[in-house]
């Protein structure tokens, strides 16, 4: 069963990998003398946080426009759906007079995190359980608030191909950022302003009873959901539907000739990849420890629509790469190009505030000018194949010795 | 003979163009029959309006006694329609399935230009065909619940190739295959729908002649094998007389002979549509 066993050494990898990333994050606390990139303050765990939200995003829109040919730029407005549902179910209702200000409290006077405190308890081991438990609920009920939209907006707008597609799923994000914006729903969307208070990446952070945190976990959980949810889209993927879908993208006439229905497949595809988009979205609220409309312009859909182009339309490994590069480009590697600098006494001309996206902009102009197929083109990276090569080789250095 | 699919005033009119013009034929159960007529006479339209891909502006199309696509002219189309037995069906409700609910019922097709799933392999080509009769859901495909039915599928998969003499190919892109070999995937892949009617749209299009004869051999041997009904549009005459039971002409929509191959081949009025009246 050489397939099986390469699925085996692929979840090994995984596994292997969010056991590095606690490792990483717990590094100074076991050695306090690692360099500033190791410090909890590091750039280096907002670039990991923000880009394993991204990478589940990613790979959700490239299930749509990668693997099913259906060109939608709705990602923004299903992250969206995903960041408010998960935000109005758990703030705690203690906070939401203080959230709701400006409205007079919430009209949900009710928080998941609070409902599992009721049965587990508040404080305490109940207490952290029933905050684990309510933001998993409420990670599943935000993808399937998106995913439901999703289902709504699908039925007329799936009939629509390529471009006009994306014109339409554009124009419903843009809409449902305004909605969400509107004074007159601001007892359950806080209108305009953010809302803010419920559990983010930071309150899974383990802290002893004195209030010392004992073992960090803030970059761990967005890997850990991101990892578990691309890895169901990797399971659908390679599923038999994931081939109808694959079908339907290389050529309509002949997918639908053969038996595969057009409209419960393209369906199927955009419920799925909505629902991800939504947990994504709610992983972002996480991210930036506040939902707010504002944040969810059509320049992020764009921003991952790139990160998918670069990736490599139709991988899902090309995809998550591109996330983490993209990502560290832009929030890390290239600030410095936002600051004086001085070689010798030479001082670099250009570096102003701003340049850095100057220089982005040229750096994606040429990938997308020079390789279109990005950096990984439709292929994956074959972890399995990958060890064996490794391991043959190791096997055939031993046998020369 | 019990007919496998009926053709009854079937008219498809594309505004003011009528491309078929009151087809009425009979494909008979286990016969291989064909359908010629010069370029642009309207036969992979009459295909198109069987499978589904258009609906018909009038007519009806029975398949093993059942109606499957019933259709009459409405709005726009009934004011601008030339056809003929308008009313016959107005009384009825419009059937008009989706292709791949008539590849459902039992009836699969090939494509005059192939039509394969370029980026996927030989093997995933016909995979796929099977997907539609698998007895799964998008969670037992996903969390692997259906492992049973994956495997029989892949089994019958490989049957199938093996049996074509594509096995050899399984793991290469379709397209990369000749094109003979080409037009025999796309076979095996309407096969693979587990069909009772097959509809071949010029299968020896761009063939050798050594390949034609060979396609009549491998026609009829599938027939037998899988008790199918035969009914294709093909150019070749040598092809179409050497294994065709039945024969329909049509020419600018309408049909203007019909017979067993001699009969048709000697008909005045074929050879004037396929040479010119003198």
């Amino acid at each position: 069963m050489e397939k099986k066993k390469r699925s085996f050494s692929a979840l090994i990898c995984v596994a292997v990998l969010l056991l590095f990333v606690v490792f990483l994050e717990n590094l100074s606390a076991i050695f306090p003398q690692v360099p500033q990139v190791f410090m909890p303050t590091s750039p280096l765990f907002t670039v990991l946080k923000k880009a394993a939200v991204y990478s589940l995003v990613a790979v959700s829109m490239n299930l749509l426009n990668g693997f099913t040919g259906l060109f939608s730029l709705g990602q923004a407005g299903f992250m969206l759906l995903g960041a408010y549902t998960y935000a109005i179910l758990t703030v705690p209702t203690a906070m939401k007079d203080q959230v709701y200000y400006l409205f007079e409290g919430c009209a949900f006077d009710f928080s998941l995190v609070d409902m599992f405190g009721g049965i587990f308890g508040s404080e305490g081991a109940g207490g952290a359980f029933s905050m684990v438990l309510g933001c998993l609920v409420a990670l599943i009920l935000a993808g399937a608030v998106a995913g439901f939209f999703a289902y709504l907006i699908g039925i007329p707008v799936l009939r629509l191909k390529s471009d006009y597609l994306a014109i339409a799923t554009l124009g419903f994000a843009e809409i449902l950022r305004a909605i969400f914006q509107w004074q007159k729903l601001g007892k359950i969307t806080n209108g305009a302003n953010m809302i803010k208070g419920f559990p983010t990446f930071s309150s899974f952070n383990i802290t002893n009873s004195s209030g010392v945190e004992v073992l960090r976990l803030s970059t761990f959980v967005p890997f850990l959901i991101s990892s578990i949810c691309i890895t169901v889209i990797v399971l659908l993927i390679n599923s038999s539907y994931g081939r109808a879908f694959k079908s339907i993208r290389d050529d309509e006439v002949a997918a639908e000739a053969m038996g595969v229905s057009l409209f419960k497949h393209k369906m199927l595809s955009f419920v799925i990849s909505s629902f991800f988009a939504g947990v994504g979205g709610a992983l972002f609220a996480m991210y930036v420890a506040n939902a707010q409309a504002k944040a969810f312009t059509s320049v992020m859909t764009y921003e991952i629509l790139l990160i998918v182009v670069i990736g490599g339309i139709g991988s899902v490994s090309g995809s998550v790469l591109a996330t983490f590069l993209y990502v560290a480009c832009s929030e890390w590697w290239l600030r410095f190009l936002d600051s004086e600098q001085y070689i010798g006494s030479f001082k670099v001309p250009l570096l102003r505030n701003g340049f850095r996206m100057v220089v982005f902009s040229v750096v994606i102009m040429i990938i997308v000018l020079f390789f279109s197929q990005g950096i990984m083109g439709n292929h994956e990276i074959n972890l399995g194949a990958l060890i064996d090569k490794i391991t043959r080789r190791s096997k055939r250095s031993e046998r020369k010795q | 003979m019990a007919s496998a699919l009926h053709l009854e005033n079937v008219t498809m009119q594309f505004g003011g163009v009528v491309s078929v013009n009151n087809l009425t034929l009979d494909v008979p159960e286990h016969k291989i029959i064909a359908l010629i007529g010069p370029n642009g006479a309207g036969k992979t339209t009459a295909f198109n309006c069987i499978t589904g891909v258009y609906r018909p502006t009038n007519g009806l199309i029975e398949f093993m006694g059942n109606p499957i696509v019933r259709s009459h002219p409405v709005g726009k189309e009934a004011r601008t329609y030339k056809g003929n037995n308008a009313d016959k069906y107005a009384g009825e409700p419009i059937i008009s399935p989706t292709p791949d609910h008539i590849t459902g019922l039992g009836i699969a097709r090939t494509f005059q230009n192939i039509r394969l799933w370029k980026s996927m392999t030989v093997f995933e080509n016909v995979l796929i065909a099977k997907h539609q009769r698998a007895k799964q859901n998008v969670f037992t495909a996903t969390f692997r619940g259906n492992h049973a039915e994956e495997e029989r599928m892949r089994k019958e998969t490989m049957e199938l190739l093996e049996e074509q003499g594509l096995d050899v190919y399984k793991d290469e892109l379709a397209v990369s295959l000749p094109y003979g070999l080409q037009r025999r995937l796309e076979i095996a892949r309407a096969l693979a729908t587990q069909p009772k009617l097959l509809l071949l749209d010029e299968p020896a299009a761009g063939m050798n002649p050594q390949e034609t004869i060979e396609l009549a051999d491998f026609v009829r041997t599938i027939r037998d094998k899988y008790d199918l009904t035969v009914f294709l549009i093909e150019h070749h005459m040598d092809l179409v007389m050497n294994i065709s039971d039945y024969i329909y002409v049509i020419d600018f929509g309408s049909e203007i002979a019909q017979g067993v191959p001699e009969e048709v081949q000697n008909n005045k009025r074929v050879i004037d549509a396929y040479l010119g009246t003198g």
